[in-house]
């Protein structure tokens, strides 16, 4: 009951940070139109080519979308003070560090994951194609959200944190963008998906039970 | 009974001297010096068989040769890589502060090892297969290891305080050795789905005894080498790190 009221409290908080940073949340949103729309203009109007490349288009934008909002999970906290006030309440960190990326999966990722259908019909998706894409971001994105959160504690106010952010992080994205952009094409070929789904899922389980502790730790380690 | 187990602890605790810095920045450099004997009484002799004595290939041709190096760099980069996270994790679990000084004299070797083994197999792709670059899974996951490598230099490098350094560094280590072969099945999974783009190296043709041979003698010359290196590089990190506290000095 403890433990809940604690995750439920933090979550609240982080909504009602995000209500005054509305900007910030809709700058993600926007971004993640932008680099989807910039590939038209890259590989040509042709929708044979633009289905071909659509769906590691979108999952590639939706993935620099999740990278660049990184920076918001822990930084201002840090500097602010108020996560070395977390580690002092006595609360346990791990949990503190669950609720706050699960905040900041439905705050900033989520609405991608909503929009994305539409954007892979832009690309001359099939809608069943397009609803397998969304299903297959709405299960790998949580995951990116979690091993992000190692490398945004990683770099806690070093230098260029942001880009180093990029370069620990994104070669761990790897396995997700196979898997996630697998599934869509599977779908998009009509062939069975359920293998695609089954590995993010597992995907989810192992970031979920690993990727907090290390969170957790590599935020002690800032805070020393 | 009573005697062997004093013995043993008395072999423990000399053991454990070479712990600290103080002690080991001596010992660093005769094992140094005795493992660049080594890699070169081995490289010498494989170098020798794997020019003069390994047969030419009927299918390759001499361009073959290029494997004495491109194989053993291979090996070095992956087997670095788990050896640099246990030394992280070592010194993140006990504090031991020259734990995560190895390993951080293992990372830009293990780094060298990835960068030759992806440049010798360009050269060996382009007469074999007739490309330099295939997104084969081995040269992607090999390429994945050279990111992972830079990022924990990277890091290193970023973070002032030498301590803290050790334990993020260590912290991404950990990740990164969970991680490697979960990208290295994915990769893998990933290539045989787009089969028409890569060449099939699975199925390694059987292999000349002289190759075989003149290929170990080059991966334990660069085993041997890569100890030694980083052994003096252990001995730098330590300079660095211990110019204020005096016995360097003495």
């Amino acid at each position: 009951m403890r433990s809940r009221s604690v995750f439920l409290a933090v979550l609240l908080r982080e909504f009602k940070i995000s209500l005054t940073q509305k900007t910030d949340i809709a700058t993600i949103f926007f971004f993640f139109l932008i680099v989807a729309s910039l590939f038209p203009f890259a590989v040509g109007p042709d929708i044979g080519s633009l289905r071909a490349v659509g769906p590691g288009v979108v999952w590639v934008a939706a993935l620099l979308s999740s990278l660049l909002a990184l920076h918001r999970m822990f930084e201002s906290d840090f500097i602010d003070g108020s996560l070395e006030q977390f580690l002092l309440s006595g609360e346990p960190l791990v949990l503190v560090v669950v609720s706050k990326i699960f905040a900041h999966w439905l705050i900033t990722t989520l609405p991608i994951v909503i929009l994305s259908p539409f954007v892979g019909m832009q690309f001359g998706l099939s809608a069943e194609a397009s609803w397998t894409m969304a299903l297959t971001l709405l299960i790998g994105t949580p995951v990116l959200s979690l091993l992000g959160s190692v490398g945004a504690a990683l770099t806690l106010g070093v230098r260029s944190g942001a880009a180093l952010t990029a370069l620990l992080i994104l070669p761990l994205y790897i396995p997700v963008l196979i898997f996630g952009v697998g599934g869509t094409v599977a779908s998009l070929q009509g062939m069975e998906t359920i293998g695609h789904f089954s590995i993010l899922l597992a995907f989810l389980c192992l970031s979920l039970a690993l990727c907090p502790l290390a969170t957790s730790a590599a935020v002690k380690i800032a805070l020393e | 009974m009573i005697c062997s187990q004093t013995l043993q602890l008395l072999h423990f605790m000399r053991f454990w001297k070479y712990s600290t810095p103080q002690n080991f920045y001596p010992a660093a450099k005769k094992i140094a010096a005795v493992f660049f004997v080594l890699a070169i009484c081995f490289g010498i002799p494989g170098l020798y068989v794997g020019f003069f004595v390994a047969p030419t290939d009927h299918q390759q041709g001499e361009a073959y040769r290029i494997i004495f190096i491109h194989v053993p760099a291979a090996w070095m980069s992956m087997f670095i890589y788990v050896v640099m996270a246990f030394w992280a994790a070592v010194g993140l679990i006990l504090n031991t502060r020259l734990s995560s000084m190895l390993a951080q004299a293992l990372a830009p070797t293990g780094a060298l090892m990835t960068f030759l083994a992806l440049w010798t197999g360009a050269f060996w792709g382009r007469p074999t297969w007739g490309t330099w670059w295939v997104w084969d899974a081995r040269l992607t996951s090999e390429l994945v290891l050279l990111f992972l490598y830079v990022g924990f230099m990277a890091l290193r490098a970023s973070i002032e305080d030498p301590r803290r350094a050790d334990k993020a560094s260590a912290i991404l280590a950990i990740v990164g050795v969970v991680n490697v072969p979960i990208i290295y099945f994915s990769v893998k999974w990933w290539n045989t789905l787009h089969q028409g783009a890569s060449v099939s190296l699975t199925k390694a043709p059987s292999m000349a005894s002289d190759m075989l041979l003149g290929m170990l003698l080059m991966a334990l010359s660069f085993w041997m080498y890569s100890i030694a290196v980083s052994m003096l590089r252990v001995r730098k990190i330590i300079r660095d790190r211990e110019r204020n506290s005096g016995w360097l000095n003495n």
